[in-house]
């Protein structure tokens, strides 16, 4: 049959040596290579379903490193869809690539916690050991070395992907050791374990934290309750979606079981990719089963059979323990075919593919779908045209904890806690420059302050609530709120120090939007480049007045007209900092309305590189300097 | 008290006029009939009331990705090609502060390729330069981003320019949906997104596309051209040289509107 073809790596990488001992090393590469590559054996496990575009593209990744051209047609046509749309695919996630990378694919978190920790010193370590540019493949195709959006590691930074496993607390050391394994050729599987070994940090703990639920109990309270009753003790709770929006769960709820459909479906986004945030990894990995419990409340109040925990690929080391508790609760009668003898309801594990924007519901169901990960145009709203256009749940992990406590407790769980318009507690992660990053929860309405104290920060000057799409408070804020009704947070706090540049720190984020933004809008696509670049202009000492006037123009541009929360949240960070941050921009710029923006030297950088010369006379001397 | 307009009948009796039976909103002091289903966008150009658009084509489903089109709604900022007409709406279309908004689009759209209009074939045909000077635009404003992006010439008929490629998605939409070949898709994202074509190769001439498709025809500029016709409609006579898009847009000129020279 046509479904298995013969796969050569050493045909996608041109053989070269990268240490002294190359050519012993590229017979191994080819030889380790060489396998047959049995697509039609993936895609028929996955039902030839276009649906199942993602997990098929994870496993292709998996055995070849790539998804080649030829495996991109081989792959439209099994699954019956038209070859630009699976290449489409391939090119919007960032954990696809068409083109081969290294064997061993290593990309550092590029976070600005990351780089506070010192990770571009440690990354530039270990280009300099392989003799590498970024993003460049060793010739003999053992490495590849770049960077990624927030692991999500930033409580133990600087962190680092290698094969889309992940590496935290990196230190000279620890980089030492990856690149003697990465020459030795040792597969990851064999790395030594403690490498990989992710801590827990829960610093803080509140009504959410603190609470046991016996598995089963807020499904039996529930069943008591019935669905509406259920949806009642949603609304009367005040419940509010703990992703950002603060949209109320209880009407969530009740217009998605309202609406009409041939099946519901119940979505977890633990698509947690706000940098900064690392709170729904910690809830995953000592609370998932009260997650799930969640999941399946909502599932039998919204009358849905079906559910998915869409959790993002950085989080792979959750994968297994995850399985393993479905499993649990499947043999505890909990989930399947008849849960507690009265409703079927079960949750499939899907993983996403390093896409920000897919934390947007309607881009996650697009994901879901197995497509290019762009928001939806709405109305229609995804309670009643959500997946494969059926009504669908979409909720985050925080909320579905708390559903699951207020269903076996009652509205009165959460009502007694918070401020009346932001009843209960917010779980936070805390980053950057203080003594005990981790996970804290507080009752809604904590000031910064308190958390600033808690945390250990010494000399704060600013702190960015909510993650690059939130809010940065400078210190003289320091006394507001963290509730819906003053600062809302979705749950990163980032801490800086009077020590940071804060420059570089808008820089940063800047740079994080437009490598996460889908393209599909043009205010968007455009603007979050062009600040971008103009901020690193800024950073680098040679911006002028102009880009100060433009990086207000482009960002009210894209706070207005974009297509999506992404879009319209980006350039926040950079509206902030030119309110409250002026003058750090302003001792940076060179004292011109306009500069030329064709730099003649940099220009002359290829030549140099080909030429091997470094020398005063290989640049062009800037006189006005 | 004396009633003067339908606008003053609805403030005195809380009433939204219609239109020979038809629910209207108001735009920019205008009362615009449209019908159930009908966007902002699509109304107005029926009412005769123009605003920019490139994305945009009657023919398809709206898709609400350039956002020229943008609108205030009841105060709110939206792509009047999505945003569903509502009786009794208040739409802002003409005001400053939403002209210099689109203008801001239309650049960034322009620094984003690479479009030299001189040297265009598609240069008085072409939608995104007639958009141009409708909103005012005398120049890029932003730094150019002066992509690469290699032409295709591949295709015996076709010359594919991606260099001046707005990703409007209309030939994608029109050769799925119109003539069910799929030849064209979108990949990557970000500044990074760009057209590709159907073909292992990633070449046109390895596509069944031909001339007389629709979506060798619906691209709004001069990305998609056919060869060896160039200037066939001299400069001067195409179809936004003399009238503006406002004009040709929404019917207010008398007789047949100019071809593009690729129809």
């Amino acid at each position: 049959m046509g479904g298995s073809i013969p796969f050569n790596h050493a045909v996608l990488m041109p053989l070269n040596s990268n240490g002294e001992n190359g050519s012993e090393n590229q017979a191994a590469r080819a030889g380790a290579h060489e396998r047959e590559f049995d697509l039609l054996e993936i895609t028929t496990r996955h039902g030839r379903s276009s649906s199942h575009l993602l997990p098929i593209l994870h496993e292709v990744m998996a055995l070849l490193g790539c998804v080649p051209p030829a495996v991109i047609t081989q792959l439209a046509h099994e699954l019956g869809v038209p070859r630009g749309q699976v290449e489409g695919v391939v090119g919007f996630y960032a954990f696809f690539s068409a083109e081969p990378r290294g064997h061993f694919r290593v990309l550092f978190s590029d976070n600005i916690t990351d780089e506070m920790a010192g990770s571009v010193e440690l990354r530039e370590r270990m280009l300099e050991a392989f003799r590498l540019l970024p993003g460049e493949v060793s010739r003999d195709g053992l490495v590849s070395i770049g960077t990624t959006s927030c692991t999500g590691l930033c409580d133990q930074g600087p962190a680092l992907l290698v094969n889309d496993r992940a590496i935290p607390r990196l230190t000279p050391a620890r980089i030492g050791a990856i690149t003697s394994l990465i020459r030795g050729d040792v597969p990851v599987e064999r790395w030594p374990g403690n490498l990989f070994t992710i801590h827990s940090h829960i610093e803080k703990r509140d009504l959410l934290l603190s609470s046991e639920l016996e598995p089963g109990s807020a499904i039996d309270a529930a069943l008591a309750r019935g669905a509406e009753g259920t949806i009642q003790e949603i609304s009367d709770s005040g419940l509010r979606g703990r992703g950002g929006a603060g949209f109320s769960t209880g009407a969530k709820w009740a217009a998605c079981r309202a609406a009409p459909g041939s099946v519901h479906y119940v979505v977890c986004n633990a698509d947690e990719g706000e940098p900064g945030t690392f709170k729904d990894r910690e809830l995953l990995t000592h609370y998932a089963d009260a997650v799930i419990e969640g999941m399946t409340v909502a599932g039998f109040a919204i009358g849905a059979t079906k559910s998915v925990l869409y959790l993002r690929a950085e989080y792979g080391f959750l994968v297994e323990p995850l399985k393993a508790t479905l499993a649990e609760r499947r043999s505890a009668g909990l989930l399947g075919a008849g849960v507690r003898g009265s409703f079927d309801f079960d949750v499939e594990l899907v993983l996403g593919a390093g896409a920000y924007v897919c934390g947007e519901e309607s881009a996650l169901l697009e994901s879901l779908e197995g497509k290019r990960g762009i928001p939806r145009n709405r109305p229609p709203y995804p309670v009643t045209h959500g997946f494969k256009q059926e009504p669908t749940l979409v909720n985050n992990v925080e909320t579905l904890l708390a559903a699951a406590y207020v269903a076996r407790d009652g509205a009165a769980f959460l009502r007694g806690v918070g401020t009346p318009t932001s009843p209960g507690t917010k779980i936070i992660s805390v980053s950057g420059d203080v003594a005990r990053p981790g996970i804290y929860e507080y009752p809604f309405g904590f000031t910064l302050k308190s958390v600033l104290e808690d945390a250990g920060a010494q000399s704060p000057m600013a702190v960015q609530v909510g993650g690059p799409s939130g809010t940065l408070l400078s210190a003289s804020e320091f006394g507001r709120r963290v509730a819906f009704e003053d600062v809302p947070c979705a749950g990163a706090l980032i801490v800086f120090d009077g020590s940071r540049d804060m420059l570089r720190v808008v820089e940063n984020f800047a740079r994080f939007f437009a490598h996460e933004s889908c393209g599909f809008c043009t205010p968007c696509r455009v603007g979050t480049t062009l600040n971008a670049q103009m901020m690193q202009r800024i950073v680098a000492g040679t911006g002028s007045r102009r880009d100060l006037k433009d990086l207000d123009k482009v960002s009210q541009l894209m706070k207005r007209a974009s297509h999506c929360g992404l879009g319209t949240t980006a350039a926040k960070p950079i509206l902030d900092a030119l309110l409250k941050f002026r003058p750090a921009f302003e001792q940076r710029l060179r004292s011109l309305d306009v500069l030329p923006t064709f730099d003649l030297d940099e220009a002359l950088a290829p030549a140099r590189e080909v030429t091997a010369r470094d020398d005063a006379g290989a640049h062009f001397a800037e006189e006005e300097r | 008290m004396k009633i003067n307009s339908a606008h003053e009948l609805e403030e005195a009796t809380g009433q939204v006029p219609r239109i020979e039976g038809r629910p209207t909103f108001r735009m920019d002091g205008n009362d615009v009939p449209f019908d159930e289903g009908q966007s902002v966008l699509a109304a107005a150009l029926a009412a005769g009331h123009f605003i920019p658009f490139l994305c945009y084509h009657p023919e398809f489903a709206p898709h609400g990705s350039c956002k020229v089109c943008s609108v205030r709604v009841n105060g709110r900022t939206h792509a009047s090609c999505t945003q569903p007409a509502r009786e009794g709406d208040v739409v802002e279309s003409n005001v400053d502060d939403l002209k210099e908004l689109r203008k801001g689009i239309v650049q960034f759209l322009f620094v984003e390729g690479n479009h030299f209009c001189p040297s265009c074939e598609a240069s008085g045909s072409c939608t995104l330069q007639a958009v141009a000077y409708d909103v005012g635009m005398t120049n890029a404003h932003f730094n150019p981003l002066f992509p690469d992006r290699p032409v295709d010439a591949s295709h015996p008929e076709v010359l594919l320019d991606f260099n001046r490629c707005i990703l409007c998605e209309l030939c994608v939409r029109a050769s799925a949906l119109v003539d069910q070949k799929n030849v064209f898709a979108l990949s990557g994202r970000g500044i990074t997104k760009h057209l590709v074509v159907n073909s292992e190769t990633g070449k046109l001439g390895d596509t069944d596309l031909s001339v007389d498709d629709k979506a060798m025809n619906v691209c709004p500029v001069g990305a998609i051209l056919r060869k060896r016709r160039g200037f066939a409609v001299p400069i001067g006579q195409r179809r936004y040289d003399q009238h503006p898009i406002s004009e040709v847009a929404t019917n207010n000129i008398a007789g047949p509107v100019p071809t593009k020279p690729t129809e």
